[in-house]
């Protein structure tokens, strides 16, 4: 496959992720504001804001943390890289320059959306009319991730997109997590506020029921960590993703000679690294210290495989 | 329009359908078409305009129908004309037999801006330069085509010949199925073959083809894609390859592989920076180095700009004269060069009957329709052909025919021209049909899509239907004298139906 195809296949699976992402990420904020009113609403809007690494840019734009302004942000502004808009026009400008890799639902579903996004109001995104946009770019991103996984032939083309997804799905966790990891500290204060927090970052990645299908408990914070951190069935536990990752990444190899590079040794060690952890220790030993390294090893681990598959400069 | 009112014989069963399908529901067609392209993304790119980036060319519903045998008189001037010209190609760019017998100015030849010096004794793979050609015509009457100019360089189009096929199959399934129409869908594969068999001689295995295009803000980047699709061969862009040791090589995700053909959609200037243009950003460098060294072939080949040139267009009935020793079947419109005095003096005191186009445009800008100019835009134009007359060619107007196309209110005569798609390989290979362009405006002579125009499916019937009597349809109330001809003797509408509009009475014509 071409390199640069894969490139767009690869960026193409975590702009449409990064969009669901971040309408997920949206929807359990504005619920988290609208129960915190009116103690602290706004340090729910600064949390989103980091979580999504759109805060400096933020900021160089706006004054003031408002709700209706991070919403904009994270939205509709195309400034924002990492926003909503962004990421849709992304993700079709990628998926048009490959359309030839993609299957037609595949196409459909992204250029629908992207069709769709075109012709939205400014006033989308304001008062009763928010959970419903945020609801649809969810949609979307799901039937993306549908069509993707029950139309396309299990080849390169499938890989590559599939990793995108799962990379860009293991860093939003990790990200989701972090901002909120005081409420995790073992010395953290049980209360209503921190079950809040445990709360919303369960909404964050769709779990809430989940946590219970698989705990049938009263949220705990170790549990809520475990669940995103350590546990096989959440499909978007770090442990699921990397599990992916490493083999997806294998599967590559052995589709294109055989060859093994850096990227395929950090893979296997993110998966190994969730696979023989225990939360116990991890919150013990500190959770932000666990995320923010995982994080970089994640970062590092995108740019390792553009050196290895993406950038075309390793003949 | 005929006199008696008949159809035809093509078009008979399709005007029994529209009569029996009323105009509402051919709009809710064209609607449904319009979702079904812009669905697929059939779209041509404008970036540069504000607005919509990306378009859809309007599609009209109403098919343009040939019957079996005016398509097989058009292939044998067809591949007639393209012979004549690859016969030029070879001689301009080797002996220059043409020039030396006075057959053509050599002015005209070596001081052409198409005319690539660097390719001066250089023999393209098999001999073929023109491995893609569209050949644009039209129709004047029953038997009378004329070729209105040759495309000799990276003619586009031949995807809405396909995809406009495909919008009729879903959205009139049943009158399709009424007619014998020959298939156009494996025109890919025609391409892939031809492609393969220019392969270099050191290709080992199954040649590799690939497609190149600038990028996806090209406005044609979706039959680049669409065409790489079909073929199942790679759409690479020029920073995808490299060349190594005078060999291409692209960048695959396994490390590099060899490319042996390269179907180009990128202009000559900017195949590749280190021979021609040198802040070409879309090439390759080096490639030119490696096609002359025989390591890879590119269709169409460097330098055929010389044969489609408008200056030379004129010079075609010559060249097929003297490289084939046959008669055109095919004729050019007659055609006045500015820079010839005589002409010059004809140009200037017709303006109001002529066409003007520069020499080397495209897109149909900068142009004058004589007949539809104000008098300002002629004075204007009279002034740009004294100050540079060897810029500007004139023809006449003809009398095209037109076709009947889905208006604004209801089905009316449209001008149209054809272009189909010639591919010269081992042999020359045309699927029956082409790409109809139609003037949308009624009365309009200008098709170009970056002019108000739009594109219809084509069908070649691949035999007359069976035997029905002419469909005398009653005459219009009134006749109206279809647009276009103002100032002109020539009469309107001969050849395809004509169909005017008038309440609800309407006729079809034979010329």
């Amino acid at each position: 496959m071409l390199s640069r195809t894969a490139d767009c296949l690869f960026w193409l699976g975590r702009y449409s992720e990064r969009a669901g992402n971040v309408a997920r990420g949206l929807a359990a904020t504005f619920r988290m504001a609208m129960l915190a009113r009116p103690l602290s609403a706004d340090d729910e809007w600064r949390s989103l804001l980091i979580a999504t690494g759109s805060e400096p840019g933020f900021l160089a734009k706006h004054s003031h943390v408002t709700p209706e302004a991070v919403i904009h942000w994270l939205a509709l502004d195309m400034d924002n890289p990492s926003g909503i808009a962004a990421c849709v026009e992304a993700a079709r400008r990628n998926a048009r320059t490959v359309r030839t890799a993609l299957t037609v639902d595949m196409w459909e579903a992204i250029n629908d959306t992207w069709i769709e996004f075109r012709r939205l109001d400014s006033a989308v995104t304001r008062g009763d009319r928010l959970p419903g946009f945020l609801d649809w770019v969810r949609s979307r991103a799901l039937l993306f991730n549908g069509a993707a996984t029950d139309t396309m032939l299990r080849d390169d083309a499938w890989r590559f997109v599939h990793l995108g997804t799962m990379l860009e799905r293991a860093d939003n966790t990790a990200r989701l997590l972090d901002v909120r990891h005081a409420a995790f500290h073992p010395d953290a204060a049980g209360d209503a506020a921190s079950y809040a927090q445990w709360q919303a970052v369960l909404r964050a990645v769709s779990a809430l029921r989940a946590y219970q299908h698989v705990y049938h408990a009263r949220l705990q914070p170790q549990l809520v960590a475990e669940l995103l951190l350590l546990r096989q069935e959440l499909p978007r536990s770090l442990l699921a993703c990397y599990r992916n990752v490493e083999t997806v990444l294998e599967a590559i190899a052995d589709a294109n000679g055989g060859t093994r590079g850096e990227c395929h040794q950090l893979a296997g060690g993110l998966h190994a690294r969730m696979r023989s952890g225990e939360i116990g220790g991890i919150l013990n030993d500190g959770l932000h210290g666990f995320l923010t390294q995982t994080i970089d090893q994640n970062f590092e681990l995108g740019q390792q495989i553009g050196r290895q598959y993406l950038d075309g400069q390793q003949a | 329009m005929h006199a008696d009112g008949a159809i035809r014989t093509p078009y008979v069963e399709m005007a029994r359908y529209l009569d029996a399908t009323g105009q509402e529901a051919l709009e809710q067609k064209r609607r449904e078409a319009e979702v079904l392209f812009r669905r697929i993304g059939v779209t041509f790119a404008v970036y540069t305009e504000g607005g919509d980036p990306e378009r859809l060319i309007p599609f009209d519903v109403i098919p343009r129908i040939l019957s079996h045998e005016e398509w097989v008189h058009l292939c044998q001037g067809l591949e007639q004309r393209v012979r004549a010209l690859n016969a030029f190609l070879t001689d301009v760019y080797g002996p220059q037999e043409i020039i030396k017998a006075g057959r053509i100015p050599p002015e005209l030849v070596l001081e052409n801006e198409g005319y690539l010096p660097q390719m001066q004794g250089f023999t393209p793979p098999g001999g073929v330069w023109t491995v893609i050609s569209g050949i644009d015509l039209v129709r004047t009457g029953p038997d009378a085509f004329y070729v209105l100019e040759d495309n000799c360089r990276t003619p586009s189009g031949v995807s809405y010949m396909l995809e406009n096929r495909e919008a009729m199959f879903r959205l009139f399934p049943e009158i399709c199925a009424r007619h014998r129409i020959a298939p156009v869908s494996h025109y890919p594969e025609e391409l892939l073959e031809t492609l393969k068999s220019l392969a270099p001689a050191s290709c080992a295995g199954e040649p590799c083809v690939v497609v190149l295009t600038p990028g996806p803000y090209n406005s044609a980047y979706y039959e680049h894609s669409f065409l790489a699709d079909e073929m199942g061969v790679e759409l690479v862009e020029g920073a995808d390859l490299f060349v190594k040791d005078e060999v291409v090589f692209m960048r695959t995700t396994a490390g590099p592989k060899r490319v042996d053909v390269i179907y180009r959609r990128i202009d000559d200037d900017f195949i590749d920076p280190e021979a021609f243009r040198p802040d070409s950003v879309v090439g390759v460098p080096g490639l030119m180095a490696a096609y002359r060294a025989g390591n890879v072939a590119l269709a169409n080949a460097p330098g055929t700009g010389i044969a489609d040139d408008k200056a030379v267009y004129p010079y075609v009935p010559e060249m097929i004269r003297f490289y084939l020793k046959e008669e055109p079947i095919l004729s050019n419109v007659p055609t006045f060069m500015c820079e010839r005095p005589a002409d010059q003096d004809y140009v200037l005191a017709n303006l109001d009957k002529l066409v003007v186009k520069l020499a080397r445009g495209s897109g149909g800008y900068g142009m004058l329709v004589g007949p539809h100019a104000t008098e300002e835009q002629r004075v204007d134009f009279a002034a740009r052909i004294k100050a540079r007359p060897g810029d500007y060619i004139a023809q006449p107007t003809l009398a095209l025919s037109t076709v009947p196309t889905l208006g604004e209110d209801g089905i009316g005569p449209r001008h149209v021209d054809l272009r189909p798609f010639i591919l010269f390989g081992k042999t020359v290979r045309m699927v029956p049909g082409g790409l109809t362009r139609v003037a949308l405006r009624p009365g309009s002579l200008v098709v170009n899509s970056s002019q108000g125009g739009g594109t219809k499916d084509t069908w070649v019937l691949l035999e007359e239907p069976p035997e029905a009597p002419p469909l005398a349809l009653p005459a219009p109330e009134e006749e109206v004298p279809p647009q276009a001809q103002d100032g002109q003797s020539q009469s309107q509408t001969l050849g395809d139906m004509a169909q005017s509009q008038n309440g609800r009475s309407q006729s079809q014509g034979n010329a």
